[in-house]
């Protein structure tokens, strides 16, 4: 499902800057099986995010393998990334909703993007936002919304094309504690439907209450799995 | 149990909010002034090839030889024909009828039939000749004692302005067809830059560099589109009044109304194109700034 071997990344050396910038990924090697959730964890800076923009697509190893839904990425070209991504569900933890799109609207995107019949939108977008617990608020702007409910919409967003691999990055660090709860039991939820999960947090509490496999970095190299 | 509200189609598919993005004021309105130039430009090179080709028709006739009236017996205006027509560069060699030269000197010499007029001979050339003087000298030899009067020399210099004419106003066509493209260029470029966040999203989502660069470039085709219409609705009248003061020179008069303004006469054909072309140049420019953009993202 998802299989990194020896993954190294070192982001573009900025200009005026003489050498290579440091690796903020070393030597990183793990399997997560297909169906599994799993806690991504480690301080600040650890290189979590990074590690996660691997997983989504967003960025690309400067060495080693990286294996994603049984695609290596150094035998796919720029082009065939798009397809891939749509098979991942992204979730923030500045949400990245558009505020100039409804609540449906923005959960609608991923289908849209995905080229679905327009027919086919409203039923699985109403089921969604059911799902999430929005349906009062399908015609409201983000910016009305509180950052709990943001998040629901991300995750919505997220999982309406049924992915077969969801990552979240973060996705409760800016909410109180009953959200955050409410965020992560639609995590789960995904997790029990069958989609391979994994979630990067600081939040210690959240681990202790849903004990799962994490996969813990250290300043860029993986010192934990398991 | 609150019901979804129905999905806004229209807004769904732009996701980018190019609408406000890529404003429907600005850069309208920069193409309009454009597309008034480009039709200027158009219309000017339009009517130096019309030019063109009138003198150098006017310069075919431009060469007549005269011979003294005396000519007409003896056969020399006969043998005179002849020589002419065995010239390459004469199409036709014909005298002309002594009545119809009389009726053209009419307004000079009035009623005077003890003036004893001369025997022309009119030359239709199969060319404008590129050294008019060879060939004057050419024909005076043909027939020794005619007076060749040849207007081709200037017939030529007018036709090379003429000609020299059309190709600036076809290199100002070019140029403000690239400072449109310019304009473009740099409107997507700022709606690219209001609307990166947005990009990246959709790129996250699964979007290819194909689908985002046609949502830019369908918005700048229309708003292009649109400009170029509004331009060349604005540049008709114009023109039709450029050709309504150059009405004297084609042997017309100026018009006194609107309506009666030389309409047809506008070139109608490339004037309808400029839209099209304009939407042509706008949804192309859009995608290769777009694409070349994109190449930064994984």
């Amino acid at each position: 499902m998802v299989r990194f071997a020896e993954v190294g990344l070192r982001y573009a050396t900025p200009a005026g800057q003489p050498g290579p910038a440091p690796e903020v990924l070393r030597d990183v090697s793990f399997d997560l099986p297909q169906g599994s959730f799993h806690w991504l964890l480690g301080a600040s800076g650890a290189g979590k995010s990074s590690l996660l923009g691997l997983m989504h697509l967003a960025l690309r190893p400067s060495r080693g393998e990286v294996e994603i839904l049984g695609q290596r990425l150094s035998r796919l070209g720029r082009a065939a990334l798009p397809a891939l991504r749509r098979r991942i569900g992204v979730v923030y933890q500045d949400f990245r909703l558009l505020p100039h799109l409804t609540v449906q609207e923005n959960v609608a995107l991923p289908m849209r993007v995905a080229g679905r019949p327009e027919g086919q939108l409203r039923t699985d977008v109403a089921e969604m936002l059911r799902w999430a617990g929005l349906e009062a608020k399908a015609g409201a702007l983000p910016a009305t919304l509180s950052g709990g409910e943001q998040q629901r919409v991300a995750i919505a967003r997220a999982v309406v094309t049924r992915p077969a691999l969801l990552v979240a990055d973060e996705p409760t660090g800016n909410l109180d504690g009953l959200q955050a709860r409410r965020v992560l039991a639609l995590l789960r939820e995904m997790h029990r439907l069958g989609t391979t999960v994994v979630v990067a947090t600081h939040a210690e509490t959240l681990v202790a209450e849903h004990p799962a496999p994490a996969l813990r970095l250290q300043e860029g190299r993986l010192v934990a799995h398991g | 149990m609150a019901s979804v509200p129905r999905l806004r189609r229209s807004r769904g598919r732009d996701p980018l909010g190019l609408r406000r993005a890529l404003s429907d004021r600005l850069l309208p309105a920069l193409v309009a002034a454009m597309t008034l130039l480009a039709a200027l430009a158009l219309a000017g090179a339009r009517g130096a090839a019309e030019l063109t080709a009138r003198w150098e028709a006017g310069a075919a006739a431009a060469v007549t030889v005269q011979l003294p009236a005396s000519a007409a017996a003896g056969g020399r205006l006969e043998r005179a024909l002849a020589a002419l027509n065995a010239l390459p560069e004469v199409a036709e060699a014909r005298a002309m009828d002594q009545a119809r030269m009389a009726a053209l000197l009419r307004p000079w010499l009035g009623e005077a039939p003890a003036v004893t007029l001369p025997t022309v001979i009119e030359l239709r050339l199969a060319g404008l000749p590129a050294e008019p003087e060879a060939l004057t000298r050419r024909i005076a030899a043909a027939v020794p004692g005619a007076a060749v009067e040849s207007h081709g020399v200037w017939v030529a210099r007018l036709v090379a302005l003429a000609r020299s004419l059309e190709g600036v106003a076809l290199a100002a066509l070019l140029l403000v067809a690239g400072i449109a493209a310019a304009v473009v260029a740099v409107a997507v470029r700022a709606g690219i830059a209001a609307r990166r966040s947005a990009i990246g999203i959709l790129h996250d989502l699964g979007a290819t560099d194909s689908d985002l660069a046609g949502r830019f470039a369908a918005r700048a085709a229309l708003l292009v589109g649109a400009g170029a219409l509004l331009g060349t609705l604005l540049a008709a009248p114009v023109l039709a009044g450029f050709a309504d003061l150059a009405a004297p020179l084609l042997g017309g008069a100026p018009a006194g109304r609107l309506l009666d303004l030389p309409w047809a006469r506008l070139p109608w054909a490339e004037l309808g194109l400029l839209p099209p072309a304009g939407a042509l140049l706008g949804w192309l420019t859009a995608q290769v700034t777009v694409r070349r953009w994109l190449r930064r993202l994984p």
